[in-house]
């Protein structure tokens, strides 16, 4: 005897007041942390979760060293205040789970040939739960690993769709989630689309799984220019005039003419063309 | 677990024959190996299942008990998984407690049986609140030669399909456990660009990434687990998804019947 409940009212709006392909607002913050080699925070909506990025260092336990390559291995964790019902520290089932399969993830971009007998270690920190946290928690480790320098073919960003009250959702908020029919979380790689994490649990058919799968890497292509926002106001180059960045000391129309009456700058002195490496390549 | 090392050799030999669509023991790109299901193998147990896919060799359990339910569930019975990847199994399986590889076999398997709703929890319900059967599905890998996930599904479902609630306990008749619905998981392996259903252990080592689809007996997607390293695209999602479908229907037969 299932309770009756409304996740949608009669104009398709969800409890939270959104449309039915419309996230939940994003926010991501990278170097959030000192002793981490790189970090992020991120809060999506009800999600506060925060990833640190270690390495990469000497891999432990040895055993577990790959002579080829570099191990990325993630933790992925839950603090016990970040669900209703107290959560029991440690890891449990589900955790170590979504760390294998968040480690698997973020493995595909990293190159992994360059640091031989290494762990890249991946620490994703629940601080409040709010439905969706493994892909909160991927989504903010990418962010973190970047951060940290590690050599990476791309981003990788992950987001959910699913079903609940019989209608297909982006992105399923708590009540959705937890009374919800289907869940699908997703995560690819934005520049060539491929798909580094897929989990399902619950009810679909081929079509809506389809729709799904579609509905989910739109919205992870949305979330990639978060991600990149956050790195870029990381790095933003900032001056003493007050944190914006400086002018363009020279547009790019005047790089042709230079101003005859200014000394050229030295960068400028040292451009004539290297043609002499090219001619000593043929002997 | 340790790195597992695969000679060069090997790996070019089957990533070369996946290359033509070809496998290194000769089936076809969704044949799989042959399946053969003991039922009722241990007398102990209230279901059991004793499973052989090709070389893979699982033992399935299923045992009952009451207890309490869950606070947010007081009228459903309770399902545990657990499965056992134990040293005999393969020179690569370590004792002592799960880990991971292990715990999402589990919860994998878990999740088609659940999610399918396999069995009605509600129907075990004893006293709401206060008393359930507690259904326990644990499985035993005795020999590992590759996709565990399906031999352990194929084992659970076979497992349950024979399971005899022990209702005479509670002073009552028993009565064999009512399964609803035939949740059936299909794995694909993606080597270079080939796609092959029941990836045998050779296939697995070189194996790029993984997918694991649970379809019910009408067709629809009821669990998904992608892993390993590499990757999929949307178009292999699809393909993949339908052609475990396909692979599904034949299965289900040989399993329950």
């Amino acid at each position: 005897m299932e309770p009756e409940v409304r996740l949608l009212d009669e104009n398709k709006r969800r409890l939270d007041g959104r449309a039915v392909d419309e996230l939940r607002p994003i926010k991501i913050e990278a170097g959030v942390l000192n002793r981490a080699d790189g970090s992020a925070y991120l809060e999506w909506g009800g999600n506060k979760v925060l990833a640190a990025v270690y390495g990469p260092r000497e891999a432990h336990p040895r055993h577990r060293q790959d002579p080829a390559r570099a191990l990325v291995q993630c933790r992925y964790n839950m603090a016990a205040f970040s669900v209703s019902d107290r959560k029991r520290p440690g890891p449990d089932r589900r955790s170590v789970e979504i760390s294998k399969v968040v480690s698997e993830a973020l493995g595909h971009v990293v190159f992994k040939e360059q640091f031989p007998r290494t762990s890249v270690d991946v620490f994703i920190e629940v601080l409040q739960a709010e439905a969706g946290t493994r892909c909160a928690g991927l989504t903010a480790a990418a962010v973190a690993m970047a951060d940290a320098g590690i050599p990476m073919r791309d981003l990788v960003v992950s987001c959910a769709a699913g079903k609940a009250d019989g209608t297909l959702l982006l992105d399923l908020g708590k009540e959705e989630d937890n009374l919800g029919e289907a869940d699908l979380p997703v995560a690819i790689v934005p520049r060539t689309g491929e798909i580094v994490l897929l989990q399902m649990d619950g009810h679909l058919t081929p079509e809506e799984l389809e729709t799904s799968l579609k509905s989910a890497i739109d919205a992870c292509h949305k979330i990639y220019e978060i991600q990149k926002d956050a790195l870029r106001r990381r790095y933003a180059v900032t001056t003493e005039h007050g944190g914006a960045p400086p002018p363009p000391k020279e547009p790019e129309t005047e790089a042709d003419t230079p101003p005859t009456t200014e000394e050229p700058k030295p960068e400028e002195v040292e451009a004539p063309e290297p043609v002499v490496p090219e001619t000593q390549e043929g002997e | 677990m340790a790195v597992k090392v695969v000679s060069e050799l090997t790996r070019n030999h089957i990533h070369r024959l996946a290359a033509d669509g070809k496998r290194v023991d000769g089936r076809g790109p969704d044949e799989y190996r042959p399946l053969k299901i003991e039922k009722g193998f241990v007398g102990s147990a209230e279901g059991s299942a004793r499973v052989h896919l090709g070389k893979t060799e699982v033992l399935v359990g299923i045992k009952m008990d009451f207890g309490e339910p869950y606070a947010d569930s007081p009228n459903k019975g309770v399902l545990i998984t657990a499965a056992e990847l134990i040293p005999m199994a393969s020179p690569d399986f370590e004792a002592g407690p799960p880990r991971e590889k292990a715990i999402e076999l589990a919860r994998v398997v878990d999740r088609g049986i659940r999610q399918t709703k396999t069995v009605d929890l509600e129907k075990l319900c004893i006293e709401p609140g206060e008393k359930v059967w507690l259904l326990f599905m644990d499985m035993h890998i005795l020999d590992y030669d590759g996709n565990l996930f399906d031999a352990c599904s194929y084992g659970v479902l076979g497992g349950l399909s024979n399971t005899i609630v022990p209702a005479s306990r509670l002073e009552a008749e028993d009565y064999p456990l009512e399964i609803q619905h035939q949740p059936l998981s299909v794995t694909a392996a993606k080597i270079g660009n080939a796609i092959f259903l029941d990836p045998s252990l050779q296939e697995e080592q070189v194996a790029d990434a993984r997918l694991t689809v649970a379809t019910d007996e009408n067709g629809d997607v009821r669990a998904m687990q992608k892993g390993l390293n590499g990757s999929f695209t949307f178009d292999e999602i699809k393909e993949i998804v339908d052609r475990a479908r396909k692979a599904g229907g034949e299965l289900r037969k040989q399993i329950v019947g």
